[in-house]
Order: C-alpha cells, then sequence, then structure tokens
C-alpha cells in the first residue's frame, strides 16, 4: 500500500465500494454531532448571563474585558456594542440589543442561536451539563477504543510523509481536488490535522468547563495555573468553542465538495465508495 | 440487497435523526416539562455524587495571595435589603444585629456581631465565582460554621443548615411559573457546614463587610458557586428536610430552577 499522498498509482478499482468507518468512529461521531450543538447553543445562553471575557485569575464589571457583546444607551437610542480589545463595532440588531418575542431586549447573543431561545440562565445550563455528561463520556470511550485498536495513532496522526506532504494538500484543498483511487482510502495529510485538532479542541472544553467549576478546582487547583485563572479558563472555553464552529463550517464544506451522499452515507453505513481518478 | 439487518439499522438512523430533530425543534417546550425536570435533577445528582467522591477528602478551596485581591468585590442580587429594620441597624452600626442557630439543635444560641468577633476567626482569600460567569477574589474572616454547630450541639437527625436572610429579592417567577415570597434563603448539608473553610463571615478584605456585600455577616462555602454564599445572615435552622421551607428546593435561586448543588 502506497504511503505517499503524491503517488497517484491506483490499484482500486473506479467506485469499488469498501469499509472505511467503523461502528466504534460512527456513532461516536454523531452523538458528538449532537452534543456540540446543544452545548453551542446553550452555552451562548450562559454566557449572555455575563456578556464580557476577561484575562486572568478574575474578572467581573469593573474589570477590564478583552471581549463584551452590552447594550449601551445613547440618549434616547440603545444600540447593541460589540467589544473586541480596543474596538466598538454597533451589531444593534444581532448582538447586544435584539428581538425576543417581537421586542428588542439587551442580550448579547440572539435568540435565534440560543439554547432555550428566551433567556433564562438556569435552564441553558441544565442542557449545558446535560449534553456536557454525554460529550465527556462519548470522548472518553472515542478515545479508549482508538487508542486501544490504534486507529488513533494510524488514522489520525499525520505521519512524517504527511508533515511533507502538507503543502501540496493545502494547494489541492484550494482547488477543491480531492484524493482519488488507493489514496483517497486514508485521511489525507490536512484532514488528519483537522481532526486531531478538534479532539484537542474538545478536550480543551472539557478540561477548561472543569476550571470554571469551584468544586473540581479544588480537586485539581493545578487546572487553574494550567490556563492562568478561572477568567482565562472561561476565555480559552469560548475561544475554542469558536475554533469548533470554524471546524465544523469548514467539516460541512469539505462533505459537500467531495461527495456529499458517498460522504454521509460512509458516516452513517461504514462504506465508502472510493471517487473515480481524474486525468492530471 | 436489502436485508432485516439493514432495515433496523435504517430505521435506528432514521429514529436517530427524527429523534434529535424533534428535540431541538421543542427545546423551549422541553426545557419546562416536568419529565425533562427530572432528567436534569438527575445530571444534578449524578454531578454532585461525582464531586462529592473527588473531595472525600475533605480539601480545601485554594487560597490566594494578597496581590489577587480583586481591586472591586463585585456585589450581586440585593445591594441593599432596605425597610425600616434593616435601615435601623445599619444607623446603629449593626450592635443589636443578633444571629440565631436553632431548630434540631440541644442549645439554641443568639450570638451579635461583637460576640461573634470575640470567637477564634479564621482569614481566607478566595475566589467567589458567580453562577453567571465573573469571578471576584476577596479576603474574608469569620467564624468556622462548623464551630458553632459543635456548640449548638446537632440532633441525630440534623442533615442540613438553613440560612435565613434579611434581603427580599422578588420579581423573578419561581418554578412552574407562580411567584413565591422573595426572601432570600439558602442551605448546605452538614459535609459544607463543617468544612474548615465554610465561615459565618464579617470581614471582607480587612473591613467590616459593606451593605452591598451583605453586612453584616455572610456565608462562605468556598467550593460552590456565589449564590450559595446567602448574605444578611439572621438566622441558621438546622432541619432534616428542605422540603417544608420556602418553595422547598433549598434556595431562593434553587427555587427558580437552578442547583441546590452548586459546585459546577
Amino acid at each position: 500500500m502506497s504511503r505517499s499522498a503524491s503517488n497517484k498509482v491506483v490499484s482500486a478499482r473506479d467506485g469499488e465500494s469498501f469499509y472505511r468507518h467503523r461502528l466504534p468512529v460512527r456513532l461516536p461521531h454523531w452523538i458528538n454531532a449532537l452534543c456540540i450543538l446543544f452545548l453551542l447553543g446553550s452555552g451562548l445562553n450562559i454566557f449572555n448571563a455575563h456578556p464580557r471575557l476577561y484575562w486572568g485569575q478574575y474578572g467581573a464589571d469593573a474589570d477590564k474585558s478583552f471581549f463584551s457583546i452590552e447594550a449601551v444607551d445613547r440618549g434616547s437610542q440603545t444600540y447593541g456594542v460589540t467589544q473586541i480589545g480596543p474596538w466598538h463595532v454597533n451589531t444593534t440588531g444581532v448582538l447586544g440589543w435584539s428581538q425576543e418575542r417581537g421586542d428588542y431586549v439587551g442580550r448579547g447573543w440572539p435568540d435565534w442561536l440560543t439554547i432555550p431561545s428566551f433567556q433564562d440562565l438556569a435552564d441553558a445550563r441544565h442542557w449545558h451539563f446535560f449534553f456536557a455528561w454525554l460529550l465527556a463520556l462519548n470522548g472518553l470511550a472515542y478515545l479508549g477504543w482508538s487508542l486501544f485498536s490504534r486507529h488513533l495513532q494510524k488514522d489520525i496522526v499525520p505521519t512524517a510523509d504527511d508533515i511533507r506532504a502538507i503543502p501540496r494538500s493545502l494547494i489541492d484543498h484550494v482547488k477543491l481536488k480531492h484524493p482519488t483511487g488507493e489514496t483517497a482510502k486514508r485521511y489525507n495529510p490536512l484532514q488528519r490535522l483537522a481532526y486531531l485538532g478538534v479532539i484537542v479542541l474538545i478536550s480543551l472544553m472539557v478540561a477548561t468547563g472543569l476550571t470554571m467549576s469551584p468544586g473540581f478546582d479544588t480537586v485539581c487547583p493545578w487546572l487553574l495555573d494550567l490556563f492562568g485563572g478561572r477568567q482565562s479558563a472561561r476565555s480559552i472555553h469560548f475561544i475554542s468553542a469558536s475554533l469548533i464552529v470554524l471546524f465544523v463550517a469548514i467539516h460541512l464544506i469539505e462533505v459537500v465538495v467531495a461527495g456529499p451522499i458517498n460522504e454521509v452515507r460512509s458516516m452513517l453505513t461504514g462504506r465508502y465508495v472510493v471517487p473515480k481518478e481524474r486525468r492530471e | 440487497m436489502t436485508t432485516l439487518r439493514n432495515v433496523t439499522r435504517r430505521a435506528a438512523i432514521l429514529a436517530g435523526f427524527g429523534g434529535a430533530g424533534a428535540l431541538l425543534w421543542n427545546v423551549n417546550n422541553l426545557t419546562l416539562s416536568p419529565s425533562f425536570s427530572r432528567v436534569f435533577l438527575a445530571v444534578e445528582d449524578w454531578t454532585r455524587i461525582s464531586q462529592r467522591a473527588l473531595l472525600s477528602a475533605g480539601q480545601l478551596a485554594r487560597e490566594y495571595s494578597p496581590a489577587d485581591i480583586s481591586p472591586v468585590f463585585k456585589p450581586n442580587g440585593t445591594f441593599n435589603p432596605g425597610g425600616e429594620e434593616y435601615n435601623t441597624h445599619v444607623a446603629q452600626n449593626f450592635v443589636n444585629w443578633r444571629l440565631k442557630i436553632d431548630g434540631l439543635v440541644s442549645r439554641p444560641m443568639s450570638l451579635s456581631v461583637a460576640e461573634l468577633r470575640r470567637l477564634p476567626s479564621r482569614t481566607q482569600i478566595t475566589k467567589h465565582d458567580c453562577v453567571e460567569g465573573w469571578t471576584a477574589i476577596g479576603m474574608w474572616t469569620g467564624v468556622q460554621l462548623g464551630l458553632l454547630l459543635k456548640s449548638v450541639g446537632l440532633a441525630p437527625s440534623a442533615r442540613y443548615a438553613v440560612f435565613h436572610c434579611a434581603d427580599n429579592l422578588s420579581g423573578e417567577p419561581a418554578k412552574g411559573g407562580e411567584q413565591s415570597p422573595g426572601q432570600y434563603y439558602e442551605s448546605v448539608d452538614l459535609i459544607d457546614a463543617f468544612h474548615p473553610q465554610t465561615l459565618i463571615a464579617y470581614d471582607l478584605n480587612g473591613k467590616p463587610l459593606g451593605v452591598p456585600n451583605g453586612a453584616p455577616l455572610r456565608l462562605r462555602v468556598e467550593r460552590q458557586l456565589g449564590y450559595k454564599h446567602a448574605k444578611y445572615l439572621q438566622r441558621i435552622e438546622i432541619v432534616e428536610s428542605l422540603r417544608n421551607i420556602g418553595g422547598g428546593y433549598g434556595g431562593y435561586w434553587e427555587d427558580r430552577g437552578y442547583e441546590w448543588y452548586a459546585g459546577i
């Protein structure tokens, strides 16, 4: 079997169907997708309870935020203002000041993005912790299986050849060119980096989430040192979530580009049809 | 070729996506439904049991150095209980304020702030994590609750310490939407009540507690979120069950859907 992404010798029959994703990959994938959807929605509702981010051990109203989404009164008008570092952007209608059940209200993220759509910290926390437990247990089961079966080491972690092939893989992705034949049977270099990256991000989400817990901080105070304080952990939680959104967006675009029916079917049934080789 | 296995798998996949879609579509209604409340209560139990297992050695919450103290300790909830009675106490510098300890105890007690200040004290610089997401670090001085509870003598049936406060924080509807009395109260079990860092605090950052932060007395329960740290303490009642107090869930915010165990 060829290990090089640039090797174009095709031994796979065009249109050959092969078993690409095993059940311990497919099932955690969909559970993960469901968890991330609900965790993002409920997380944004929780964020709205204090829509400011800080760096360091502490952070509250009197302290300097590096990111905030707030309603600001100017004369008789109210505006939604999003602050990123020194910049302030008017985001009225979407961020900071938007409509909920027909009336304008001060809320960080708008109702169409949050779970539940109405603003309620207690309810949002219920959904968040339900799916947080599911995400963590699902992730542990997946990681345990992946290490034991060597799926992580063989299929996800990039090989030295993969690292060398990153520039080539990058160009192929920009040109929307996807591997065919035998090379399509393995994850390409950028795919490996992306999947490894999202595993790291989800682990970071869990770790920073636990760092926000006063109970868990008492069990593992070193988490506070690792992330530079509870408020830094909260900010890293938010930044990691944003990067996961970026991953999901690119992931979905790639599914569409690579052939949505074949890709989605392979994650449902495991069977993947090798794309036919294109003429160079 | 369609086999029975394929049909079953197809049904399982469709059911999975249908279920997830239905869950998302009805999320607002499900949030408030009794069956989902039971699921969420089970999750809270699971969190509490896990954290309590990890904290079974009675670990102390991290204590910080004076350099880490927040310039402003953010007050939240009630900023001033007001009312003629409380205003009189403020005017008199709380000399007539009493903290009562009663319920399932052998020797009920009533202490003035001055009497509390004469008891052995503990000072700790800890972080205060609000459920909303912010953090403030402050230096607290007060009497260990465990010390007070030992001197009143708990009955064998005692299970919870309930903190009755002077502030009325009405306005937020209680669980199920009905308005409940807005008198603030809180409760902890005996594990947290006897934890060495659980204090009846009277000083913040070396000065008597200000009105916005709970003057003259507030609770510190360092391994839980801010709403557990009841302010304006008047009475500690030792009980066997929380059912007949307030809305029955063990605290003002608990009656409004928040977790009784606020370790996360």
